[in-house]
């Protein structure tokens, strides 16, 4: 069993992690607004395929990952268009965006490359070796393994945090979510922070997908993110809207999945398919069977009009 | 104010000074040519029926709704008011007639949403200064001689305790004028009067009060000058004196006056008092919900009206869900007419002959995003239309335009949103709904809530109507003018327990006030025992 259950699987579950936790940070603080994002599937995506592309374009990775975040900005952008200024209905405009991110990554890999459904390898983030750290005893193992954006992931959970329940600016982007119009009398302009919220959201659900292409293999595959921007929701859902807990879930997940993974290596007898369903698996459970509405923004999902 | 703004433009400018207010919404004119001086220092009342236009004209000062046409002064210099921030800036607060607090904040979370700092690294970065809106937020309260808990949460506070909380937003930014759109509607008597010492307070501190308001007494025991609207626009404006505020002829001829401005005749009278109640209409036997309520033991017969008097949440809310059918019943049995009920659901219940004016209107009356034929027919839908496999458009507008009628309910059209009504007029319109229904037991639960004079007027005669038609009517108020005037017989609710049960001719404010507080020893005289009768059955 140590085979399996080692420091590799824990390493490998932190990368594995980083994608998720970045999605499920874009996702809370669009849901804490008050509005639903089901689309971080597709952010993730175009943010995927932008970080490879940029990065084959230019041969760097980094301006790779700032590209990915702007296209994800872009993606926000349009789906904040839909939702908060023409008040499409929400499921229904993240779904299209979802479509929209899968069919044209998956279209613009032969257009680009000339092959069908796969990439070149192009310049990807490196693993950093963290000074002091990488020469601890047991542990000193993680830290050459890791890349800036697994760090940037948990940094940026500690933003989030910070920004949603210590600053002024999150009070005001918790109240549209609990009530805008509440939100609405006290001054706070709703409409203009539901949409830079959607901004940030597609900004990070980007930065996961290109965390994705970009740190792990260097390259895109379509539909590359296999569902994980549903799983970072379901984090979300299973951590309450709460940055700590949807981030421990994320982990969790992530534990799972790269046990998964060493499973299908050494253990042949059980499924393959069986074992890449585990994590999805353990999804459906924790959200049957944990998850209360009572923990949900109060006005998630309404739109919000002034009389 | 403790910090008065410098007042530059001459002391004996007015506070607020609206010029030739017009605001049409499609064809209807809520104000038209509206011009209201308050002065400084004083408490101003606005009154008027619903629709009258008091709202709109209040939210076109609050800075939420834009003017089509007319000017803005606040101490002499005329202000453009295109937000609810531009009135904040210009010293103006509202306290809305339904709270604007976020529940899952704490008290003092939903003052810092209101303090807003000035310079963007304080917002976005800085954490936000909850000791210090804390600390201020104590001496607001002090000031105010208001207990309130600034930790809490709001959603676990109290009516009059959130209502507090919404004066100290309104007062955050040193609010000169401070507008109370019907501040004691969901009031206890008691939160009501404390609500009224507090407005005085804020005269003496030197505030601006507009206080806009259906009730006389408390119209005619706190403002110094009134404004009535009518249809749009100013029909009458008249100062109060202190020898108008004692009981006697010179306040009763004012009070006549007033409501003649207000509703455009004398007010109605009350209804006439019953004959002799008939056989038992609703019966009910020990019943509870095993938490809030029980075990109660009460009957409504055939003309008569009952009212189940008492502070708001002792469990009157769960006694009507409890008839109705939309609470399990754990304790006891419910019989109406004859028939036990007490497994049935709603509609065996309904059907059987019972009417709803539901207490929460917009959770359990009306659908909001529908228009006002569709929720004049809910519940007729099917058997009353005539036709089983869909809906006879025309019966359905030819039923709506009856009630409208019947109700004189104002509204822009038959097709129209019922959102789009005021709330006096859709409450018109679903106790329009339920008395077609022609039950033979009717539960009102509160079906004045809200509304003028006039329309209060006119449902007290319906229900009398009604209970004069040989049906029982079981009324839950807050309001002990209202049930002293309409009832044949009152009960008082307290902590889920039926505690004093008096013919309405006996009855008095003080002894059901002690009642409704237990100042006063229950009485149980009235009360039927619940365990011998559970036995018996």
């Amino acid at each position: 069993m140590s085979d399996v259950l080692n420091l590799a699987w824990v390493v490998s579950a932190i990368t594995l992690a980083t994608p998720l936790i970045l999605a499920m940070l874009g996702g809370l603080i669009s849901e804490r607004s008050g509005v639903i994002n089901i689309g971080l599937e597709g952010q993730m995506l175009v943010g995927a395929f932008t970080g490879v592309l940029v990065s084959y374009l230019t041969g760097s990775a980094v301006l790779g990952l700032a590209a990915a975040v702007g296209a994800g900005v872009l993606c926000g952008l349009v789906f904040a268009a839909l939702t908060i200024g023409i008040h499409a209905d929400q499921i229904v405009a993240a779904t299209a965006v979802n479509l929209v991110g899968a069919g044209l990554t998956a279209a613009l890999v032969p257009i680009v490359w000339g092959v069908d459904g796969i990439s070149p390898e192009v310049a990807r983030i490196p693993a950093v070796s963290v000074p002091g750290l990488s020469s601890l005893p047991i542990l000193g193992d993680v830290f050459t393994k890791l890349t800036v954006l697994d760090y940037a992931a948990f940094g940026l959970a500690v933003a989030v945090w910070w920004l949603l329940f210590r600053t002024h600016l999150g009070l005001q982007l918790r109240a549209c979510g609990e009530s805008p119009e509440a939100a609405d009398t006290a001054g706070v302009p709703v409409r203009r922070l539901r949409v830079v919220a959607q901004l940030c959201a597609g900004g990070l659900a980007a930065l996961g997908g290109a965390s994705l292409s970009l740190a792990t293999i260097g390259l895109f595959v379509a539909s590359m993110s296999q569902g994980r921007g549903f799983l970072a929701l379901a984090a979300l859902l299973f951590g309450k809207w709460r940055v700590w807990p949807a981030v421990a879930v994320c982990l969790l997940f992530s534990l799972v999945d790269a046990l998964q993974l060493r499973l299908q290596i050494i253990e042949s007898a059980i499924p393959h398919e069986l074992l890449i369903a585990l994590p999805y698996l353990l999804a459906v459970l924790a959200l049957a069977t944990f998850v209360g509405r009572a923990a949900a923004p109060a006005a998630i999902g309404r739109p919000f009009t002034r009389r | 104010m403790t910090t008065r703004r410098p007042v530059p433009a001459g002391e004996d400018s007015p506070a607020v000074r609206l010029c030739d207010i017009t605001k049409t919404y499609d064809a209807f004119r809520a104000n038209d040519h509206v011009t209201l001086d308050v002065a400084r220092g004083t408490i101003h009342g606005l009154l008027g029926e619903n629709g009258a236009g008091k709202s709109t004209l209040m939210n076109i000062l609050n800075g939420s709704v834009r003017p089509d046409g007319g000017r803005i002064e606040v101490d002499g210099r005329p202000v453009r008011l295109r937000t609810t921030s531009d009135a904040r800036a210009a010293g103006i607060g509202m306290v809305h007639q339904h709270f604007s607090l976020i529940d899952r904040l704490t008290v003092v979370e939903n003052l810092a949403l209101v303090a807003r700092p000035s310079s963007w690294p304080r917002r976005c970065v800085m954490p936000v200064d909850l000791v210090g809106i804390e600390e201020r937020a104590r001496l607001l309260a002090d000031r105010l001689r208001f207990a309130v808990d600034p930790r809490a949460r709001c959603g676990s506070l109290g009516v009059g305790a959130r209502q507090r909380v919404e004066i100290m937003k309104a007062l955050w930014h040193h609010a000169q004028v401070v507008i109370m759109d019907e501040p004691t509607a969901s009031l206890s008597p008691v939160e009501a009067q404390e609500l009224l010492s507090t407005l005085l307070t804020l005269r003496e501190q030197g505030a601006t009060v507009i206080l806009i308001s259906h009730k006389m007494p408390e119209i005619l025991a706190v403002c110094d000058e009134v404004t009535v609207l009518r249809d749009g626009r100013v029909s009458r404006r008249l100062s109060i004196g202190a020898d108008d505020r004692d009981p006697g002829p010179r306040r009763d001829r004012l009070e006549a006056d007033l409501v003649q401005a207000m509703i455009g005749r004398p007010r109605p009278d009350p209804p006439a008092r019953a004959a002799a109640p008939g056989s038992p209409r609703l019966v009910l036997h020990g019943v509870g919900d095993g938490a809030r309520v029980g075990p109660v033991d009460l009957s409504v017969h055939a003309g008569e009206i009952v009212a189940v008097a008492g502070v708001e949440g002792n469990g009157q809310a769960e006694l009507i869900e409890l008839i109705v059918g939309v609470r399990r019943l754990r304790t006891g049995r419910v019989l109406l007419g004859s028939r036990d009920v007490s497994s049935d659901g709603p509609r065996t219940r309904l059907a059987c002959g019972l009417g709803h004016i539901a207490e929460d209107r917009h959770a359990a009356a009306i659908a909001t995003r529908m228009s006002v034929t569709a929720n004049a027919a809910f519940g007729f839908v099917g058997a009353r239309m005539g036709r089983r496999w869909w809906l006879p458009a025309r019966t359905m507008r030819a039923h709506a335009g009856s009630i409208v009628d019947r109700m004189s309910v104002r509204l822009p059209g038959l097709g129209a949103n019922i959102e789009g009504l005021s709330g006096g007029n859709q409450q018109k319109l679903v106790v329009g709904r339920e008395l077609a229904r022609d039950p033979s037991v009717l539960i009102a639960g509160q079906p004045t809530r809200g509304l003028d004079i006039g329309a209060a007027g006119d449902v007290h005669r319906e229900l009398a109507a009604l209970r004069d038609g040989g049906a029982g009517v079981l009324l839950v108020s807050m309001d002990l003018t209202e049930v002293l005037a309409v009832a044949d017989r009152i009960v008082v609710m307290r902590s889920g327990r039926i505690v004093g049960d008096v013919p309405a001719a006996d009855a008095d404010v003080d002894t059901l006030g002690g009642w409704m507080t237990g100042a006063q020893p229950s009485e149980q005289k009235g009360v039927q025992p619940s365990e011998q009768k559970l036995v018996g059955a």
